[in-house]
Parts: structure tokens; sequence; C-alpha cells
């Protein structure tokens, strides 16, 4: 048992070797001649922002539904089958419709084919569900068509959270879905998180409405605060252009009364429409609303044709470019909320990363002491055991590009500490056997055998008490809320 | 030869009355919950002012009307933490702040750390951390079953038990603050006491199929005298490492490094004291082990 080959002896000084390259990677530059992957510092050790988003689905769930309405209407008057009563309600739709159609509608709404309720074969499950209450017909999304309404949405705004965040112009900033309503957002070496904060807290939605005296408009009429909540004013639901019509928008000074505006230009559809509202909008109040509130209302003097305007609205240039930046990047879906924030800044990053290192040091230098005083000539073979070990863990964490944040570090710390456990065993095996036994070689070989099984079993322990907190710390537990 | 088992019955009193004093105080005075947990939102201060003090903070903080504010010395003498619900989840909370205190103190300080965490957030937070804990002892129960015979079992999860809970009543007991570095720290803690408890039942089991005639009373005894000096040399070392953490790794670090070494402790008591105790209790014998290997 105690022979080691020659080959045995080769393949560990080279593994050991290999892994302090490795490990060393972290210090030196090897680009050319190695390679270059390095441990990265997390956030809370270089200075970063951590911001974690919800998505409030409600909004768009009552959208859809409303939208709905109208298309059962037109789909089934198509079929010659009255639909009366329709109105919404905590998320469902509830219409009457005469005693013979009933079982018609239900199932057109269940046919796998279904025009009007996508199926989705996977999940055998329909988009919408319905249901006969008796008094009359609730549809709602069945639990697939939310997931898949909420995936949707969380692909579209994860999308605008990209374009804004590149926007501003953070270094390498990491944008992941968490679940299927929630976006991760990190902003490594970002001290103030306020500007981004603040964007991805708008909805931007952009609207053009005309001002309006008539509450009896065809179109329904709102009565919306102008932004600085001095004014309200009437106006109009038809939207004449809105911002997907937008092609780009810059804040620009205007010279001939110094003001910051936000000058935008239309695509094609937008500059018709807006050419034909001005047209024949000569003399009324144009209300550019963002996000429920009136920015300003200038009155049209002239038609404007070339698809290009301007908004003011006491801008400042801040405000102006952050605003030409939200119509740039457009309209979220669904309007995001900050549910969990964490910011570190550098300073502190570096003052962690100093602590962590004489922790590690000092923690590293009074074990390798110990050893030594403990074992004489065996404590310093456990000593060069426990730097090859350090090196091997950090270089599989520069192998695998870990992400070392400051628990970590007191992971690695702990480390040191117990990683002693196995040679204790095998030593102190080895001091038992030889009070019964005068053959060193013997009572060495029945040393490591006999631990052999505890030291199997201790690690095992320990690493399946790891592998939960791996879990843990990755979320991967939230599976089992 | 140390006589171990002379106090088996004392501490086993010893044992049970800090596990219920520590379920009395978890019940009645409860744990002292950190944001990650609670919700609401932590400011790490530094000031560069002498006029920024405790008292000077808590006054500017009361004017915000932001509830109840907690304002502590955090390390050095110019680093404040300052704590608060902000129950309203209000949006621009940091912004507002430093308007505040721009007001009163100018340039003078410094957000070093600013944590905000929502009510939905801390919630999951505390079940994951509630789950991710009762499925370690869970694993550990099922192991021990698998390598050992199941009075081992018991024995060793009633050990991780007392340490976890133990741990929690002294952060109870002194108010410590629990956050998401404690219960890394209980995680850890039920890794390394388990550990320390596999080592004296593998020797126990190898005692039991070497000495057909000696009673577990004993063998337990000699079983844990054995495995003593490696015991103590891993404690120690582990210590070490851990007051390093706890001396010079920085406020941060100090709470989960405070817990390990409470469940380092903890953990090496209880494996002497309860894990073997429990062997002796259920009268496990040769016979137990013998039979174990018949099966396999």
């Amino acid at each position: 048992m105690l022979y080691f080959s020659k080959l045995r002896i080769v393949f560990i000084t080279i593994f050991s070797l290999l892994f302090v390259l490795i490990a060393s990677s972290n210090l030196f530059k090897f680009d050319d001649i190695f390679f270059d992957k390095k441990i990265n510092l997390g956030l809370d050790l270089q200075g970063g922002s951590y911001l974690l988003l919800e998505i409030d689905n409600e909004p768009v769930i009552e959208q859809k539904l409303q939208n709905l309405t109208t298309t059962i209407r037109n789909f089934f008057k198509d079929k010659n089958i009255r639909i009366n009563n329709i109105k919404i309600d905590k998320q469902n739709i509830f219409f009457n419709v005469l005693d013979e159609n009933k079982e018609q509608v239900i199932e057109i709404f269940e046919d796998e084919n279904s025009e009007i309720n996508p199926y989705y074969p996977r999940f055998k499950s329909h988009q919408l569900e319905i249901e006969d209450t008796g008094l009359n017909l609730k549809i709602n999304f069945s639990r697939q068509g939310l997931i898949n309404l909420k995936t949707s949405s969380q692909d579209q705004a994860i999308e605008i959270v990209r374009r804004r965040v590149d926007e501003v112009g953070t270094n390498e900033p990491n944008i992941l879905k968490r679940g299927n309503s929630r976006i991760l957002v990190e902003l490594p070496g970002l001290d103030d998180p306020m500007r981004v904060k603040s964007l991805l807290g708008k909805t931007a939605n952009l609207t053009f409405r005309f001002v309006t005296q008539n509450e009896e408009d065809r179109f329904g009429v709102e009565k919306l605060e102008f932004e600085d909540g001095t004014q309200e004013a009437l106006v109009s639901k038809r939207i004449i252009i809105s911002g997907e019509n937008l092609l780009d928008a810059q804040p620009k000074m205007d010279t001939q009364n110094n003001q910051t505006i936000v000058s935008f230009t239309l695509d094609r559809v937008g500059a018709k429409r807006f050419g034909k509202a001005t047209s024949t909008g000569i003399g009324k109040q144009l209300a550019i609303v963002l996000d429920g509130k009136i920015i300003s209302a200038p009155v049209v003097r002239d038609t404007i044709a070339s698809g290009a305007g301007q908004i003011s609205g006491g801008f400042t240039f801040q405000s102006a470019t952050d605003l030409a930046l939200l119509l740039r990047s457009g309209a979220l879906p669904a309007p995001l909320e900050i549910i969990e924030e964490r910011t570190v800044g550098p300073d502190l990053g570096q003052d962690s990363i100093n602590a962590g290192m004489i922790a590690l040091s000092i923690g590293f230098l009074l074990v390798i002491i110990f050893m030594f005083v403990k074992y004489r000539f065996f404590g310093l073979i456990t000593n060069v055991t426990l730097i090859i070990n350090l090196f091997i863990l950090l270089g599989v964490l520069t192998l695998f590009e870990a992400t070392l944040t400051l628990p970590g570090i007191a992971g690695i710390i702990l480390t040191v500490g117990m990683a002693v456990d196995a040679n204790v065993l095998i030593f102190e095996r080895i001091k038992e056997e030889l009070k019964d036994e005068t053959n060193n070689i013997l009572a060495f070989d029945g040393g490591y055998t006999k631990s052999r099984t505890a030291i199997i079993d201790a690690n095992i322990t320990t690493l399946l008490a790891a592998v939960i907190l791996f879990l843990w710390d990755q979320d991967q537990l939230r599976v089992l809320l | 030869m140390i006589a171990f088992n002379k106090y088996y019955n004392h501490f086993n009193f010893l044992s049970s009355a800090l596990i219920i004093i520590s379920l009395l105080l978890l019940i009645f005075k409860g744990l002292n919950f950190g944001i990650d947990f609670k919700g609401g939102t932590l400011i790490e201060l530094r000031s560069n002012d002498t006029k920024i003090n405790v008292s000077s903070l808590r006054d500017k903080f009361s004017q915000m009307n932001l509830g109840d504010v907690s304002v502590k010395k955090f390390g050095s003498d110019n680093d404040f933490l300052i704590k608060f619900e902000n129950k309203d989840n209000k949006k621009n909370i940091i912004e507002e702040i430093k308007v505040n205190l721009d007001k009163s103190f100018g340039n003078s300080y410094d957000f070093r750390r600013v944590e905000n965490v929502g009510p939905k957030v801390s919630a999951e937070l505390l079940k994951s951390g509630v789950i991710a804990i009762s499925l370690s002892l869970a694993i550990m129960l099922i192991y021990i079953w698998v390598r050992f015979e199941w009075q081992f079992s018991l024995g060793a999860i009633l050990a991780l038990f007392h340490d976890v809970i133990v741990t929690l009543g002294v952060f109870s007991l002194f108010s410590l603050e629990i956050n998401l570095s404690i219960i890394a720290a209980v995680l850890t803690i039920v890794g390394y006491s388990m550990n320390d408890t596999v080592v004296i039942f593998d020797r126990v089991r190898e005692n039991l199929r070497k000495y057909s005639d000696i009673k577990i009373f004993e063998l337990t005894n000699i079983s844990i005298n054995e495995t003593l000096s490696r015991t103590i040399i891993t404690s120690a070392t582990t210590l070490l490492a851990l007051l390093a953490i706890y001396f010079f790794g920085g406020e941060i670090l100090k709470g989960f490094s405070l817990a390990m070494i409470l469940g380092v402790v903890f953990g090496t008591y209880s494996s002497i004291y309860i894990a073997n105790t429990v062997l002796v209790r259920l009268r496990v014998s040769q016979k137990t082990v013998l039979r174990e290997d018949d099966n396999k």
C-alpha cells in the first residue's frame, strides 16, 4: 500500500505544478503564452451595483384581456353569434350568449385548432380556459398561457433594459433573466446607480394626443396631469403617434430661446400621420404624454410634414439627454420595480479585499506554525500539501472563471483550517500504530489504510453540506419554495 | 485516558437545558433579523468630518420621517451603519436621504454600501434559508443512515440539531443580527459538526467489531480518547483560521466568523457528549454493527 510508483509521483508533481501555474495566471499576464483565464471579483469586492427588477405584469394582462374582448366580439359576430354583457373582472372575461350557442362557443375555444385560442401542443394546454359558470361564460388565461405571456414580456423588457443600460455606458454590465418575471442587472464599478435606477424606473410610454374640451370624444377622453403637477388637461384617447413611430431622438439646444429640447425624427408611417394631424389640427393643442403625464402641450401652428419635430418642456440638459435616451431605447412592455438593490463603493471593495488577504495570510501562517510546532517534520510535509491545496483551489476557481466574493474569501480561509484534517487523521493513526508495531513501514501503512474510511466519510459529509450551500447561494433551492 | 463517560449524564442534562433555553429564546425573544430577511434599507456611511457622529446622524435621520432608524458605529470611529425598515418601499429613498444629508454635512461623507431589500424578496430569502438548513440536515441524516446503523444516524442528527439550535440561541440571547452570511455559517457548521461526529463514529464502529466484550459505555470512551488528539488539532486549526477572519477579515465577516466559532465549539462538544451518549442510551452493541455487515 505504501508504495508509490514513479509514474504516480511524476503525475502528482506535474498536476500540482500545473495548478500553481494556472493559479498564478491571476497575478501575471499569460495572454499569449498560456491562457488568460482569471478569477472574477464579485461586486462586493470590486464595487458595483446589483439590481433585481420585477416586471409588473398586471397592466399587460389587463391590456391583453381588453384587446381580447374586441377580438371575441368580432370573431363571433362573423359566425352570427351575439356576445352580450362582456366585461372584465379580476383578470377574467365574462360574457353571455344565447343558450343554444353555448356549446358551440365552448367547442370553438377548446378545439386544438382554434383560431381564437392558441393551443400549445408541447404543454398540452390552450392559452385560455373557458368555463360555464351557469350565469355566464368565464374566460381566463390558463397557467401555461400566463407563463407564455410573462416570458414574452420578460423577453421584451430585458431587451429594453439592455439598451438603456448600454446607453449609459457602464463597463460590462451583466443582465440576466431570473424566473419568468424578474431581471437581474449587475453593474460592476458603478458607484452611484441613481441614474440607471431612474432610467429603469420609467416605462417610457410616449404618445402624442390632442387636448380636447369635448367630453363626448368618439375615442373617449381622460384627464391627465402635467409633469410639474400644476395643471390638468382633458386629453383624447386617440393616439396620433406613439413612441414606436420614433426613429431617433436627441437632446438639442434651441438657439432661439436658449432652451434644451429633445428633437426627434419619425418613421414613414409616423411622419404621414403626424403630417395629417398637424394639417387638420392647426390651432389645437397637441399633448405630448409620457407615462400618463403631460410633458407639454404646444399649439399646432403649421403642418409638419417632414417627420421631424421637437419636444420642449423646461428640460435641463441632463433630463433632456435622459428623455432622448428613453425614447431611443423604446418603451417597456410593463412597469419595472426594483425589489432588491445592493451597491458597494469601490473603496469598500478594496478594503474588503485587503482585509480578506490579511486574514488569509494570518490564518494560513497560524495554521502552518501550529502544524510545525505540533508535528515538526510531518508538519512541514503537511504545510507543503496545504500550500499545494490552496493553489489547486485557486487554480480550479481560475479554470471555471468563478466569481470570488467576500464570503468566498472567508470560505478559502476556512478551508485552510479544515484541510489539515486528513493529514491529522493519518498522523494520529500512525502514532497509534507505532505503539504496538515496531516496524515503521508497517505502522505507516496501517495508519494510511485504517484512517481511510474516516477520511472518506468525513469529507463526503463536508462535501454534501457544501453542495447544499452552493445550491442555496445560486438560488437553486427556490424550486422547492 | 480521560473518563469522558463519567460525565455523560451531567452533560446530557446540560445539553438538554441548553436546547430548551435556546428554543425558549427563539420562541419568545426571537431572532434579530437583518434587512435580508426583514426587508428594509441599510446604509454604510463613512465620514471625514468629526461633526458627523452617531447622535448627529440619528438627529438628521429622525427628521426624515423614515420610521424606526437605527444608527450604529461600524468598526472604526468614522464608519456608521444606518438601518431602517422603509415601510412604504419608497423608490428614491436613497437619493432623498443624500439630498437631506448634503444640506447639513456637505460632501464630508460617503455612502460606502447601500442595500435595499423589498418585502417580497426578504420573505423568499428567509424561506430559502430555512429550506437550505432543513435540507442539509435531512441529507446528513440519510447519508449517515446509509453508511452506519440508524442509531448512529439518530445520534449524529441530534448532535447537529443541538449545534444549530444552540448557535441560533446565542444569536437570539445577544440580539446578534441574522443575515445571509449567518445562514451560510449555519450550513458550514452542519458540515463541520457532521465531519467531527463521523470520525468518532467511524472509530466506535471499528472498535465494536474488534471487541465483543466491552460494553458500549466503555467503548465510546475508548473511541473518544483514541480520536481525541485529532479532534483537538482539527478544531484548533479551524478555530485559528476563524479567529484570523474574525479579527482581521473586516467588519462584514464578523457575524459569519462568530457564528462559525460558536458552531465549531458546540460541534466538537456535541460529537463527544451528544452523538456518543445516544449510542449508549440506545444500547448499541456488537450485534448492531454485525447485523449491518450481514445485510451488505
